[in-house]
């Protein structure tokens, strides 16, 4: 069956075309291929596009664009759009798991009947895809999180969630490129800094790349952050 | 080189323009200006386009002083009062500052955020487009970091010859509830809770800042829990975590976010709201996408006109020896009440 997309209004001046609610490779896929349509061939009116794991949010000057043609354009080249295929990167990041470093990590194995180490060896098991890098620079969503270990968001959201924290929130997870605020659960951390913007390239990680997690010691916190202070990637490139 | 040097600031004090447009898809906040009408209108009377850098006030005043030439400035928003060496300027004026004068910028006494900009703009780099500042992001401003004592803005000395101008308009006087069109998860809403949205008087928390404004007042029940899958924000959207409080995401805010959005408010109204401070009442109303969208080009031609609207300064305030004689008391009032009979 054809899936058509909904379209959302966001106000007077953005709309976001959503693809379906599942984090799914395929959804993704329809997005970024969109995405790479109107940016080809943008409407008059368009200001920038923001893509998700689901949907592709168009933001536009509401007294340039013809809203109706828009939509009728739309409603066009996504009735046989085909997902964007996409190899990426596989990159492996170290984490510190538990303890300071993931001050969740008892919580949600508790939550699910599960011991501290078995969250841990779930969590870095998976192949993770980057989904779309969003809501702070370099935020990296990920899918694949086993579904064992999906954790609903906390109701009220922490003001600080530190650098490097390695989190779930719902189905998603994700790496925290900056002191921010989240209701997401924290597991562990690591010293890489996947947005820094006096290196080059400010930004290490894409849309469609992969991540792995490798539980690392406590012990070797120290030297590899000073490795990613000094612009060292400190993630490691890995084939697939 | 021409500059404006911090001799003090409020701590939130930053360079703002338009925004950081077209990042959004690597996570990069566009933040800019609070209040467009203010810098655009602060921009018109010093010959700028409506979106060039200005110093964004928030509360807090400062002190400025110009070193190495002439500067023309203006200072708009907020209520904000500014004098020269302790002589007050009239408001919505152009400001001649000269080599050693120093520029009083006061509190806001209505509203939250003013605007000084220069003729020219400040000579300083972009970063990925933009000077605005964005704090999470450390990007943008001076050096990646809002202003503070010692700063020194190079200005464009070549933009200094502009004839000083008084712009005798306010910002678009707009009451009654905030306008908002709703979507796109309205429908993660009880009909109780999108009856009570529309209905209910809400106020500003104390937690306001540039990324979002926390409003107090009723619980907004979900229908259908308060996780989704992540997608796109725009300005003004309205957000609603699980305490079931709205948060209005303003220009810092994040580029995407997993709470359901009920409403969003109409790009006409966003300057209005984020110039109310902690404890307003607010209301909310739903409208159209065909009243939000001529609402917007109302705005459109009300900033398109500013600078027909400019008038000459009828007194030479440049002019040293009117600045000393007893003239000025009387001329800052009447230029003053003229302004506020608009």
């Amino acid at each position: 069956m054809v899936q058509t997309p909904r379209f959302l209004p966001c106000g007077d001046s953005a709309l976001t075309v959503e693809f379906g609610s599942a984090i799914d490779r395929d959804l993704n896929g329809k997005v970024l291929a969109l995405d790479a349509l109107l940016r080809r061939n943008p409407p008059a009116g368009l200001i920038e596009t923001v893509p998700t794991y689901r949907s592709l949010t168009l933001q536009f000057d509401p007294t340039l664009l013809d809203y109706g043609a828009l939509i009728h354009r739309l409603e066009e080249v996504t009735r046989d759009l085909q997902p964007q295929a996409t190899a990426g990167t596989r990159w492996r990041v170290p984490v510190v798991y538990g303890g300071e470093y993931g001050i969740d990590l008892e919580d949600v194995a508790r939550h699910h009947g599960l011991t501290s180490s078995k969250v841990i060896e779930i969590h870095a098991s998976a192949v993770y895809r980057i989904y779309m890098i969003g809501f702070l620079p370099g935020f990296a969503y990920l899918g694949g999180l086993d579904p064992r270990i999906a954790t609903s968001r906390r109701t009220q959201p922490r003001l600080k969630v530190p650098s490097g924290s390695i989190m779930i929130g719902g189905e998603q997870a994700g790496i925290v490129p900056m002191e921010m605020p989240s209701g997401w659960h924290l597991l562990g951390r690591t010293p890489v800094l996947s947005y820094a913007p006096e290196r080059d390239p400010a930004f290490l990680f894409a849309a469609g790349d992969e991540i792995i997690f490798e539980p690392i010691d406590a012990s070797r916190w120290d030297a590899l952050e000073k490795a990613a202070l000094n612009g060292e990637p400190v993630a490691e490139r890995v084939s697939a | 080189m021409t500059s404006i040097v911090v001799k003090s600031c409020g701590p939130l004090t930053s360079l703002q323009d338009w925004g950081r447009i077209g990042y959004q898809g690597f996570g990069v906040s566009p933040s800019g200006a609070m209040d467009r009408r203010c810098l655009a209108m602060a921009n018109a009377l010093v010959g700028n386009a409506p979106e060039t850098a200005a110093i964004e006030f928030v509360n807090l005043g400062g002190s400025f002083v110009c070193e190495d030439g002439e500067l023309r400035l203006a200072l708009v928003g907020a209520g904000c009062a500014a004098s020269i060496n302790d002589t007050p300027v009239a408001p919505n004026t152009t400001i001649v500052l000269r080599e050693g004068d120093t520029l009083q910028v006061g509190h806001a006494r209505s509203g939250t955020f003013a605007y000084l900009s220069v003729a020219g703009g400040f000579q300083i780099e972009p970063q990925l487009g933009s000077l605005s500042f964005h704090q999470r992001s450390r990007l943008g401003g001076l050096n990646g970091a809002p202003l503070k004592a010692g700063d020194r803005l190079p200005c464009k000395a070549d933009a200094q010859d502009v004839t000083p101008m008084q712009l005798p308009l306010e910002p678009l006087e707009e009451t009654g509830p905030i306008r908002v069109m709703m979507g796109p998860q309205d429908d993660y809403f009880t009909d109780d809770a999108i009856q009570t949205f529309l209905s209910a008087e809400f106020s500003i928390s104390p937690q306001a800042d540039r990324m979002g404004f926390q409003l107090n007042g009723p619980q907004l029940e979900h229908a259908k829990g308060f996780n989704i899958v992540s997608d796109g924000i725009v300005d003004g959207h309205i957000q609603v975590p699980g305490s079931g409080l709205p948060i209005v995401l303003m220009r810092d805010r994040q580029t995407a976010g997993g709470y359901p959005k009920i409403a969003a408010i109409i790009s006409a109204d966003l300057a209005r709201f984020a110039q109310m401070r902690p404890g307003t009442p607010v209301r909310f109303r739903a409208v159209s996408r065909d009243e939000a969208v001529a609402a917007a080009r109302q705005m459109k031609e009300w900033m398109n006109a500013l600078p027909s609207a400019l008038v000459p300064l009828r007194f030479d305030l440049t002019t040293e020896h009117l600045l000393s004689t007893n003239l000025i008391g009387g001329m800052v009032d009447a230029l003053t009440h003229k302004a506020s009979d608009h």
